[in-house]
């Protein structure tokens, strides 16, 4: 690369695209250990409630406050892709974009609220 | 030519890929451009800078180079609208448009942004012949709306470069070749876009633009690629679904 | 990305999108009661409707998560298409055989 600066990559559309796949590669990750958590119930429900009760740290209540956000986020970026995909073009994307960003934080604070 | 005014710090890009910028003073004008900037180094400082141009008012696409790291239009960009402050000190800095090979400087080697404009089968294939009669086409149709909208790209390289996705992914055709493919996929007469869908159907064709409307928000043609490859997205996959191309 | 994995991804996606509201409600729920493992397990055993709606969640995430992880690995990483390929193919196969389980052992047990 040779320019020193990049300076598309300030748009908030750009940035909207790079959180929909870094929220997405974030999830991919916790996936399997949120199936693995879940499929603790195989050995009973005593090996379940140890892990919820040990979920139940502040901690762990923030991560997963973090994985609404990356959810909510993931989904409404999702919608984004699927609506310029399939529908007639709309100007006044960037203004959707950032509210969708701040929906997705309102979900994730909702929950912070829920649950400390 | 307007007296100076005052002087203009400027980073130039020199050599090959492996190059480094150099800096020059330059008396600033007003209503100077960015051309005018470069055309003033290589004929007062430094005859051996390499860079391209042709019409200098914005209609031919030659002089697109990456300026305080944005491609444009060299001879359309205003320096009092860009100059600004660089990690180097410097006001201004011109570099040679990005994801493409440099052959020297400001000059970049363009062959894979129209090798990949053949590849998208961005060319006419006629369906009659002169003995036939003409083929009447109303511009008010849908389809040729549409095509209108996207036909005026001149072949400048400023999405291309702009592209983060032909920037990771080597065999993506990029903006330019798949807008010129959605204006004949428009085209009532064109005969070959069971072919053009194939081909941007494949690996690198349409769908792997990831809506980042970076070339959408930069063509100086205010053409809207990221519409016109969402709608390229539409018609492969009818078009597959239909069993009309293959995977 | 070709049209073939286009069409999966974008249709699971939208498959997902409605799957994925109401599995927000469900988590809101779940901590606003604050359910032990007893009353998760007495509201999901034996019940064909969780089994049914994750079931399809479950199949649907390991096509999609694994097709957008190919994605990723083409652009960023330097593996070569093969490599990547065997390794979305794996990775989806461990979700779906990870989703499954974890339903079958919320359901069956």
């Amino acid at each position: 690369m040779i320019a020193r600066q990049l300076k598309h990559r300030g748009s908030a559309l750009w940035v909207a695209a790079m959180v929909h796949r870094l929220s997405g590669l974030a999830l991919a990750i916790f996936l399997p250990l949120h199936f693995l958590a879940l499929g603790l119930a195989i050995d009973g429900e005593a090996r379940l409630d140890s892990f919820l009760r040990w979920s139940d740290q502040p901690l762990v209540k923030l991560a997963e406050v973090g994985l609404v956000f990356l959810l909510t986020v993931h989904l409404l970026g999702g919608l984004r892709v699927l609506v310029i995909e399939n529908f007639a073009w709309r100007d006044g994307q960037k203004q959707l974009a950032t509210i969708a960003a701040a929906v997705s934080a309102l979900a994730a604070f909702l929950f912070l609220v829920r649950v400390f | 030519m307007s007296e100076a005014i005052s002087e203009l710090s400027v980073s130039l890009w020199r050599g090959g890929g492996d190059g480094r910028y150099e800096t020059y003073a330059v008396p600033r004008r007003e209503n100077q451009t960015v051309l005018d900037v470069v055309t003033f180094v290589q004929r007062h400082i430094d005859p051996t800078l390499s860079y391209r141009f042709a019409c200098r008012v914005g209609v031919c696409g030659s002089c697109a180079m990456t300026v305080n790291g944005k491609p444009r239009w060299t001879c359309r960009t205003h320096v009092s609208r860009v100059v600004g402050t660089d990690a180097g000190g410097a006001q201004l800095e011109i570099g040679p448009l990005e994801n493409l090979p440099v052959i020297k400087d400001l000059a970049t080697d363009m062959a894979a942004f129209f090798a990949k404009w053949q590849e998208a089968q961005g060319v006419f294939a006629p369906s009659k012949t002169r003995h036939d009669a003409i083929e009447q086409i109303s511009p008010a149709s849908p389809a040729r709306r549409a095509a209108d909208a996207a036909i005026e790209c001149i072949n400048c390289g400023v999405c291309y470069a702009g592209c983060d996705t032909v920037r990771w992914n080597s065999d993506y055709l990029g903006p330019a070749a798949l807008t010129r493919a959605f204006t004949l996929v428009n085209d009532v007469r064109d005969a070959g876009n069971t072919a053009r869908l194939q081909a941007i159907a494949a690996t690198g064709g349409c769908h792997a633009c990831h809506s980042h409307q970076s070339c959408q928000e930069l063509c100086p043609q205010s053409l809207n690629p990221t519409a016109a490859i969402a709608a390229l997205k539409r018609h492969t996959a009818a078009a597959y679904l239909k069993g009309e191309i293959k995977a | 990305m070709n049209v073939r994995l286009y069409v999966w991804q974008r249709t699971t996606a939208a498959l997902m999108a409605p799957l994925v509201l109401i599995h927000i409600a469900v988590i809101f729920y779940a901590t606003r009661q604050g359910l032990s493992a007893a009353d998760i397990l007495s509201r999901t055993h034996g019940s064909v409707a969780w089994a049914t709606f994750y079931g399809i969640f479950v199949a649907a995430v390991a096509v999609h998560a694994s097709i957008g992880v190919r994605n990723i690995l083409s652009e960023w990483s330097p593996l070569k298409a093969r490599a990547i390929d065997v390794f979305v193919i794996l990775f989806g196969i461990a979700l779906a055989i990870l989703g499954f389980r974890a339903i079958a052992a919320l359901v069956l047990a």
